[in-house]
């Protein structure tokens, strides 16, 4: 039996359930690889490429938005259903193969393992199951563009009957059937991924590792996963519905009606059945996307504060309270649809009470930071402006929870500058924070912190520029998804603060290149990482960089103390590691 | 770098705050009886948010300068938390949250539970890619039955409707594409779509709901001033979304009789 890079005591390993050999051949190993840290790995370079594709797809719609007549090299004038083909793909692939993948498929299958310090997922041919079914879909997805008619127009949120008659616009033919199924393909990846990640935290974690010393990065991961097996089921039923409609002849979505005064040969169904179970999953979403980034933020801001995290069980039941409400507020996107006015009532008061989880995280993260030895390092800075970012993008929230509010609000630009500041880009500075974080243990070098900073800065004020004006548009009633602002004289006004925030957008997606080019580069040529660079304290860091096979070379890790023993009093270091048995902390 | 970092934040949270405290770009200018209240519980809401938005992005600006590493001499504070300090924000937040949710309920109670009117000049708003088309019930008060099956949009007018011949209630009805209401009288509004969701947006109004196919949705509001008032659709409704327009005519009662007078001399 061949042993990791590590060390050679993989018998006892091999004792265990559901080891495996180190592979040897390029196909099992970098392929169809069972080993969770090459699994992430893929997840997170199938979400480096998604969000590079989405990135570029909004930087058209920037384009369009304010220059609708203009003629670019290679695509040629942008017509307004190919500006909606955009928003809806955009919004697709960020939200699928970006912001559920990177986080949780990407970085929680790569160390959910090793900081419980288990040698691999529960089930690794279901881990290499999920990866694989989520890369077909992307495959599906992206194939939507290259067919007759093109990729769908309905916006990433669908609404039937746009979404589920095919003579409802271009794209509404071949594209959106690929659409949904690519959709619904990503749902069973994801439900398998979700009941591995569940059963590794609950099953798996080392001796010593009581859930309450599981670094929040675990928790957030865990609960995630719960969302993610509670929230995609639905979204996969819903999924066949909407292709039995637009296919099978059924009328699950579609009442009695007509389309240029064609009868549609429907009856029956309800457009809202849609919009509830979508949402139903949609929401949730919300917190699979930004959750892993909240513990991610965690993580490492006490790290580099040198202090433990302030409030770790308030921080659990915060994760663990958004969770719950999380299911009970999907309503809060159809205050304006024809639901009954009654119900806002419900899930307005379940929105504004998931605000409180919410600013708990956010004043445990200035606890955090508080009385703290801050080290500027480019994880860090990321982490810093997630907080910020959250605080903005959370801050809107309470407006758009209002149905009164609603009224003047939904379905304008202030939603997403709500969404992207919270969702998109505070998340995003997760991901960010994370791959600064752990990119010296997942390729052994460093990145290059001048660059990071660059990137850093660039990146936190390009993204203020462009979405905090979309609340003014918000507010001055600019309605999102138009593909041209020129037929409505009360919009014209508008036209310069968009042609700013595509300025912006140009910059920032521009700045993109520099964490790229620092990422590429670092791989190959970034300086020697030690083990333990940032003098963490939880387990990843007690192993080889990069980690063996099995992650901790032959033995499982027995773990005496919480994650974020920092500064402790009396203690040789100014950390204490999570298995360390010399060191007794003082909790 | 803790200084460059407290700078960057507070400059982006002074920059961003200026341009709602100087209204540069704000609601546009109310012409309805909701105006008030729902501007009202905007400007409760957004002062609320406000003190919280600029004092949290400035504590995390001062903190990250004032506790940055400068060595050994700055040791971190081992602690891991305050239970009294979680319950009062714990408290705190949630009474605000629900606080404010309650104060906005009566307006929406009002807006949306409450049945129009008696006298409410009824208007039926039917949505259609990419068009909206407005329907008085003529002098019978009544409105007459559409059928799907004679829907044509390319003919426009009644004919877009699909307005049944056959039943006599439909021999007054008034078609337009422009919506006349007077003013200062509750305007009830019977929201219905063909095709897909469109949604029935009128910003100077603060009036927005969707209309939904297979739904008549029934919605009031009242204008309180004249003028010309633009409509757009607020819900993706296919590749023309962006040019699905119409315009709300808010005219005097005695302007507005003599309109719909001479719509329904039209008809005979």
């Amino acid at each position: 039996m061949a042993g990791g890079p590590g060390g050679g005591e993989t018998i006892m390993v091999a004792q265990e359930p559901h080891a495996h050999a180190a592979p040897q051949g390029f196909i099992r190993k970098y392929i169809f690889s069972l080993d969770h840290k090459v699994i992430g790995l893929q997840y997170y370079f199938l979400a480096l490429t998604a969000v590079f594709v989405g990135m570029f797809l909004s930087l058209l719609m920037r384009i369009h938005l304010v220059w609708p007549a203009a003629v670019l090299p290679l695509l040629g004038e942008i017509k307004p259903e190919t500006y909606l083909t955009l928003v809806t793909m955009h919004g697709t692939i960020m939200v699928f193969f970006v912001l559920t993948t990177a986080p949780q498929g990407g970085f929680g299958n790569y160390f959910l393992p090793i900081q419980i310090g288990a040698p691999d997922m529960a089930f690794p041919v279901l881990n290499m199951l999920s990866f694989w079914t989520t890369f077909l879909a992307y495959l599906v997805m992206l194939a939507a563009f290259f067919v007759v008619g093109g990729a769908p127009l309905h916006g990433w949120t669908g609404y039937a009957p746009l979404s589920a008659l095919q003579s409802a616009g271009p794209g509404e033919g071949l594209g959106a059937d690929l659409w949904i199924t690519s959709i619904a393909i990503f749902c069973i990846a994801s439900l398998m991924g979700a009941l591995n990640f569940i059963t590794t935290t609950l099953d798996m974690r080392a001796r010593g590792m009581s859930m309450m010393r599981m670094p929040l990065t675990c928790w957030s991961w865990f609960v995630t996963a719960i969302l993610g097996l509670l929230a995609f089921g639905v979204l996969l039923s819903a999924g066949v519905l909407l292709l039995m409609d637009r296919n099978l002849g059924t009328s699950f979505y579609l009442p009695l009606g007509t389309i240029n005064g064609q009868l549609t040969g429907h009856k029956g169904g309800s457009p809202l059945l849609w919009q509830h179970l979508f949402w139903f999953f949609g929401h949730p979403e919300v917190y699979i996307a930004i959750l892993p980034g909240m513990g991610v933020a965690s993580q490492v801001l006490s790290t580099f504060s040198r202090k433990p995290i302030f409030g770790y069980k308030a921080m659990v039941y915060a994760m663990l309270g958004i969770g719950l409400l999380g299911f009970m507020v999907w309503g809060h996107h159809m205050f304006m649809s024809g639901m009954s006015p009654y119900t806002a009532f419900a899930f307005s008061i379940m929105t504004m009470a998931i605000g409180v989880p919410s600013a708990i995280k956010t004043f445990n993260w200035l606890g955090t930071l508080w009385r703290g030895r801050i080290q500027f390092a480019s994880p860090m800075l990321f982490a810093i402006g997630f907080v910020s970012l959250f605080v903005s993008g959370g801050l809107s929230g309470p407006f758009l929870a209002q149905p009164t509010l609603d009224i003047p609000l939904h379905d304008t630009a202030f939603v997403p500058a709500h969404f992207h500041l919270i969702m998109g880009v505070a998340a995003i500075f997760g991901i960010f924070a994370a791959t600064y974080y752990w990119f010296p243990k997942m390729f052994g070098r460093m990145m290059n912190e001048t660059l990071g900073r660059i990137h850093f800065f660039f990146t936190l004020i390009g993204t203020y520029c462009i979405f905090m004006p979309m609340h003014y548009l918000g507010l001055a009633g600019q309605p999102r998804r138009y593909s041209q602002l020129t037929e409505l004289a009360y919009l014209h006004p508008l036209i310069p603060l968009n042609r700013f925030i595509t300025y912006a957008a140009i910059v920032t997606v521009t700045a993109q290149l520099v964490f790229l080019y620092n990422l590429l580069c670092s791989m190959f040529k970034g300086p020697k990482a030690s083990d333990n660079p940032w003098h963490a304290t939880t387990l990843e860091w007690t192993t080889a960089t990069p980690p063996p096979h099995d992650n901790f070379g032959g033995h499982t890790p027995v773990v005496y103390h919480g994650p974020y023993e920092y500064s402790v009093p009396g203690a040789p270091q100014d950390y204490v590691m999570q298995n360390d048995p010399a060191t007794v902390a003082a909790h | 770098m803790g200084l460059v970092l407290l700078c960057v934040i507070w400059l982006i949270t002074i920059a961003s705050t200026y341009f709602f405290v100087a209204k540069t770009w704000w609601l546009p200018a109310g012409a309805s009886a909701a105006t008030a209240v729902i501007d009202h519980q905007f400007a409760i809401t957004f002062v609320f948010m406000g003190i919280i938005f600029v004092a949290a992005q400035l504590a995390l600006g001062l903190f990250v300068w004032k506790f940055r590493d400068r060595g050994s001499a700055s040791p971190a504070g081992y602690s891991h938390g305050n239970i009294r300090l979680e319950v009062i924000w714990t408290v705190l937040t949630a009474v605000l949250f629900v606080g404010l949710n309650l104060a906005g309920s009566q307006i929406w109670a009002a807006e949306r539970f409450r049945p129009a009117d008696e006298g409410a000049t009824r208007v039926e708003v039917t949505g259609m890619q990419f068009a909206w088309y407005f329907r008085y019930p003529g002098p019978d008060g009544k409105f007459g039955l559409t059928k799907a099956e004679l829907e044509d949009p390319s003919a426009g007018g009644e004919a877009a409707l699909g307005l049944n011949p056959a039943d006599p209630a439909s021999k007054d009805d008034v078609v337009t594409g422009t919506m006349v209401v007077p003013v200062d009288r509750q305007v009830e509004v019977i929201l219905r779509a063909h095709d897909v969701i469109h949604s029935f947006f009128v910003p100077s109004m603060r009036f927005k709901q969707d209309a939904v196919p297979g739904l008549a949705i029934h919605m009031h509001f009242t204008p309180t001033q004249t003028g010309d008032f633009e409509i757009a659709c607020a819900e993706l409704c296919g590749l023309g979304h962006y040019k699905m327009h119409g315009m709300l005519k808010v005219v005097s009662r005695e302007e507005f009789d003599k309109w719909l007078a001479a719509r329904e001399a039209e008809k005979q």
